[in-house]
């Protein structure tokens, strides 16, 4: 496979970038999506997670079955701010200005 | 061996080796805090430094928080600390060889209430006298920053241009590198497992083995209560799950980062052209939980769409969730343990450690490699929740 093939076409990360990545000693997939930023595009990984980890699979010489997926971030496809503001789980924005201390004391 | 770590590019060891027997630092966390420490500690010339880290690098809060570089704070002595660390982030890609995209945009801190207003006042003045250029601007003069803003109940706003934001992952692996270039170690996948004072130092156990160190600073972060309480020591932090979300990539429109004081949104665009923030859901009480809730997506969306409605086309693509260590004055905890000089605190820095990271891992480096001992290792000591000594300047603009 030449390694110029895209495994990540949202944010065009080739099989050679992989291969830097873990020639560079971050092997762990969850490094791997940091560090060539493969699976952050509108995909979140649906297209290219499985591609990748084979990938990644072949060249730390690992069984394909070792490699978990990055842990998976909602929302389930993108979503548009304007729906989301609709939604009831809002429920706790008030209009009026409230001074919130950023540190919940433990109970 | 250390010329063959002079050569090293790859920065942590093979998940199979085993830990050396001794060193004469162990850093606990390979999170900002500790590889600043590794980094400031190598250069200083202190180059036997072990860095334990439990996970991979920027599992922690260190690889989840917005890259906010501010300052616009309360305290004289945050305020100078980030004039230094800013001033080090500028030259961060140069001394360190790697892009952190350090861009300095500015933070737009917007007031809802004269109170508001007035608080920002009071600390611009102290801003202005520390050589910080923030400005307390007009509604309409936010909106020329900004002009997506809705002033629709904005009564005023405190604006500083050389604050920033950056890209965190970056600096992290620019740290790491350096590091251990330098003569660092560095183990990922490394818990700790337990520790114990031993004749000279501490002996740290682990999976891959105990080591034993001369000196032990404790860079765990939100988890360092925990490797404080393997020796007996309680430090008063807790773990708040704090939100944050990114969305699809815009062109670039969005100069500062801009927060709304009242509600603790905010966002800012990232160099991807991403729109990063998050907004204060309180009322969910300690926890390590790191999940994501729709709660907060929805509470950001009304807020964000509310200040800025034109955003309400652009999609959301990701959400996360990390850690902040609360601490009971909002100051970090810093210097020995009382009854243990050679077990040192980096921790409680309410969600601004990482852009504090640069210059307390400087200061450090200084102290513990035989230099001058900077006053926030007194000022900021752990017994000050025992002795009642309350003579820390309280910190009250951990916003966000």
């Amino acid at each position: 496979m030449s390694d110029k093939v895209f495994l990540c076409r949202c944010e065009d990360v080739t099989v050679k970038d992989v291969a830097h990545c873990v020639a560079r000693g971050y092997a762990d997939i969850e490094e791997v999506k940091r560090y060539t930023g493969f699976g952050t595009g509108p995909c979140q990984g649906k297209e290219c997670l499985a591609l990748v980890a084979t990938e990644l699979a072949r060249l730390t010489g690992q069984p394909p079955t070792a490699i978990a997926p990055f842990t998976a971030r909602p929302p389930l496809t993108p979503t548009p701010l304007g729906l989301l503001a609709e939604d009831p789980a809002a429920h706790r924005f008030a209009d009026d200005p409230l001074d919130i201390s950023p540190s919940d004391k433990p109970s | 061996m250390m010329a063959a770590n002079e050569l090293r590019d790859i920065p942590h060891e093979p998940v199979t080796s085993p830990l050396p027997e001794q060193c004469e630092i162990a850093i606990i966390g390979g999170g900002i805090m500790g590889l600043s420490l590794a980094y400031n500690l190598t250069k200083a010339g202190l180059r036997d430094v072990v860095v334990l880290e439990r996970g991979y690098i920027a599992q922690g809060a260190s690889g989840r928080n917005g890259g906010g570089v501010r300052q616009q704070w309360s305290t004289e002595v945050n305020i100078r600390l980030m004039q230094e660390s800013v001033a080090l982030c500028k030259r961060f890609a140069v001394e360190l060889g790697v892009n952190v995209w350090f861009r300095q945009g500015g933070y737009l801190f917007l007031a809802r209430t004269d109170r508001e207003l007035a608080r920002l006042d009071k600390n611009i003045a102290l801003q202005n006298r520390c050589g910080v250029a923030t400005e307390l601007i007009s509604p309409a003069a936010a909106q020329n920053i900004v002009p997506e803003l809705n002033l629709e109940g904005i009564v005023g706003a405190a604006y500083n241009p050389t604050d920033g934001v950056l890209f965190p992952w970056p600096f992290l692996w620019g740290y790491a590198q350096k590091a251990v270039q330098a003569g660092a170690r560095l183990f990922t996948q490394t818990p700790i497992g337990g520790l114990h004072r031993a004749s000279h130092g501490y002996t740290v156990h682990t999976p891959r083995g105990a080591i034993r160190a001369r000196r032990v600073i404790n860079a765990a972060g939100s988890w360092s209560p925990q490797i404080g309480a393997m020796l007996g020591i309680e430090i008063p932090t807790w773990p708040i799950r704090h939100e944050i979300c990114s969305s699809e990539p815009l062109k670039p429109f969005l100069r500062p980062m801009v927060s709304e004081l009242a509600s603790g949104l905010y966002c800012s665009q990232s160099m991807r052209g991403e729109i990063v923030g998050g907004v204060n859901l309180p009322g969910h009480g300690a926890s390590y939980d790191m999940g994501s809730s729709l709660e907060f997506l929805a509470t950001y969306a009304r807020r964000l769409t509310r200040l800025m409605p034109t955003l309400r086309n652009v999609k959301v693509l990701r959400q996360w969730a990390g850690p902040y260590d609360c601490s009971p004055d909002g100051n970090p905890i810093l210097g020995a343990a009382p009854n243990d000089p050679d077990f040192f605190m980096a921790s409680g820095f309410v969600g601004h450690g990482f852009m504090m990271a640069p210059i307390v891992g400087q200061l450090y480096a200084e102290w513990l490699g035989g230099g001058t001992k900077h006053d926030i290792f007194d000022m900021y000591q752990l017994a000050r929740f025992t002795t009642g000594d309350d003579s820390a300047p309280k910190e009250d603009f951990n916003i966000g």
